[in-house]
């Protein structure tokens, strides 16, 4: 059996829970003490690919990266194009799962005691000293929660994927694009076996999530 | 040692205005809720911008709006005691009082210095709990020890006493006291209790409505608090409009009287105070018929609540404080009530 798959799955959801878990958190940091009216309406922009269709995403992305707008462009010119290749996946998966990092990490910044930030800048502590030993710890069974499910949305990413990388065997496949090319073509034994796999992934993340809600006790 | 504050602030409908100069030793800060008085805490910490003025510590200029000087918390060296003591939950005791030593130092150093610290204040033993295993005056230690330990050049406490309770309170204000008289700096105490003013403090500030209207040694402010704002918070019971009536004499309208004082009056009187406890049958002055109207007993005192004979209905009931000591009733069937002359309060603002 060709593990491609899960190996570039694991890749892709792994790659795009990094890159979602700085630009979520920050984001969530930068948004929170922003004005009234200007938070609103980031915060729609920041939450759409959340509601729009993967597809309607993928689309964007293709605008945004294909061949023949000018970043798509510019990325082939320094060799890294994204159309047709697995990174291309890892744009996808990042943009669909970004919401949900930053809307619990936003929920969890906003649950956050200020006064723990002031008394640390009183002590001359630096303020990325106080954003990275102090309030993100103290805020990280939520900032985890996000993790976990920005983890299992890329994981189980499959329209804009689809749509920005396709599937080609041995170079973009992924689980769900997997399962999906194996049913077309009558291998309904071979889209099973990958269909426990997903299943049995999926609800290993679960149990993981609920693991981190159980120990979430009151933190002082 | 000195500070100077001068700092305004609009938020809303209100504006705080305060002008404070705090000279050597521990000044305590005086307000009701919404005075302002944490604002102004703040405010000195660097951790609360206000719109305009000046902040000057040990001639250090640490914020003035008009040569654009914003010192951040962290140049300023002002320890801070926040109400809840805002330690941090997920560092042990250790690592939170560690984290307010001086910069600079290796971890090693700053751990040892941690150390003494958590000696110092009887930590001993709790080294590696986590905040929220420490009891209420544990937090309040920790988190002296951690504004301590940096050498800031004052301390400043925002009401230090509220997440206790009455008993736990009453142990650890000597035990505060002792350690402001033996640390020789400069402290600034923000409260809403006279008592915890009165025990911990030289000086007294109070509050009012965004304004500083009372300034001087506490028993001063206790023995003659001039404003009315300032009268009331100190625990005086009955304030009430009065007019000068002549050099010692005013005339109090509400209560259809005429009191004699000791101090002279001045001609922009607004008022006048009498403590609850400086009424008695005994004295011949300023004396004259009362009808008792309400009793409450206390523990140690009774409160007796009267009026006089030509009191216009509007005004409320006046507070007699009549101290229990071995006496056991509650002398109801008084008819007569006098005040020392001294013990008029003369209140101009």
């Amino acid at each position: 059996m060709d593990w491609y798959p899960l190996l570039n799955s694991l890749r892709i959801a792994g790659l795009a829970s990094v890159i979602v878990f700085f630009a979520g958190i920050l984001t969530a940091y930068y948004v929170i003490r922003l004005p009234r009216l200007i938070k609103g309406i980031l915060d729609v922009i920041l939450t759409l690919p959340l509601v729009l269709p993967p597809t309607v995403v993928g689309w964007l992305l293709l605008l945004a990266v294909g061949a023949n707008h000018p970043l798509g462009a510019f990325l082939s010119e320094i060799g890294m194009p994204l159309v047709m290749r697995w990174q291309g996946g890892v744009l996808a998966a990042a943009v669909v799962a970004f919401p949900l990092m930053y809307r619990t990490a936003r929920g969890a910044f906003a649950s956050f005691d200020e006064t723990l930030a002031q008394s640390a800048r009183t002590l001359g502590l630096s303020n990325t000293y106080i954003f990275w030993r102090i309030r993100l710890p103290v805020c990280r069974q939520g900032i985890l929660a996000g993790m976990v499910l920005a983890f299992a949305r890329a994981l189980g990413e499959y329209g804009a994927t689809s749509m920005l990388i396709g599937y080609t065997p041995g170079r973009t496949a992924t689980i769900s694009t997997t399962v999906y090319q194996l049913w077309r073509t009558n291998q309904d034994g071979a889209a099973m076996t990958w269909v426990f796999i997903n299943i049995a992934i999926s609800a290993a993340v679960l149990v993981t999530l609920n693991l981190l809600e159980k120990r979430r006790s009151p933190v002082r | 040692m000195s500070l100077e504050v001068q700092i305004r602030r609009k938020l809303g409908s209100f504006e705080l205005a305060i002008d404070l100069e705090h000279q050597e030793g521990s000044t305590a800060i005086l307000g009701a809720s919404g005075s302002g008085k944490s604002v102004t805490l703040q405010a000195i910490a660097g951790v609360l911008r206000p719109d305009a003025g000046r902040i000057v510590l040990n001639g250090r200029v640490l914020f003035d709006s008009s040569r654009h000087i914003d010192l951040p918390p962290q140049q300023r060296h002002v320890g801070f005691l926040f109400q809840n003591y805002a330690l941090f939950p997920n560092m042990t005791v250790l690592d939170n009082v560690a984290c307010g030593a001086p910069r600079g130092l290796t971890r090693r150093q700053r751990l040892a210095l941690a150390a003494d610290w958590i000696r110092t204040m009887q930590l001993d033993g709790f080294e590696s709990r986590y905040p929220r295993h420490l009891s209420g005056g544990q937090q309040q230690r920790t988190a002296l020890a951690r504004a301590l330990i940096g050498q800031p050049e004052i301390l400043m406490l925002d009401e230090p006493f509220s997440a206790l309770d009455a008993q736990l309170r009453e142990q650890l204000i000597p035990e505060l006291r002792k350690l402001l008289d033996t640390w020789e700096k400069d402290a600034l105490l923000v409260t809403h209790s006279r008592d915890e003013a009165y025990e911990l403090c030289s000086t007294m500030a109070v509050l009012d409505n965004g304004r500083l209207v009372r300034y001087g040694p506490v028993q001063e402010v206790f023995d003659n608090p001039q404003t009315m704002a300032a009268a009331a918070l100190t625990g005086c019971k009955n304030v009430t409009p009065a007019c000068k009536a002549g050099p010692h004499t005013v005339f109090v309208p509400d209560w259809g009287i005429h009191l004699e004082t000791a101090r002279a009056v001045e001609d922009h009187l607004k008022g006048v105070g009498i403590r609850a406890h400086y009424f008695s049958p005994g004295i011949a002055v300023n004396a004259f018929p009362v009808e008792i109207v309400e009793e409450v007993e206390e523990p140690f005192a009774w409160i007796l609540k009267f009026r006089y004979a030509g009191q216009s209905p509007e005004s409320p009931a006046i507070w007699w404080r009549l101290s229990k000591d071995r006496q056991r009733t509650s002398r109801r069937d008084t008819a007569v009530l006098g005040v020392e002359p001294h013990d008029v309060l003369l209140l101009y603002t």
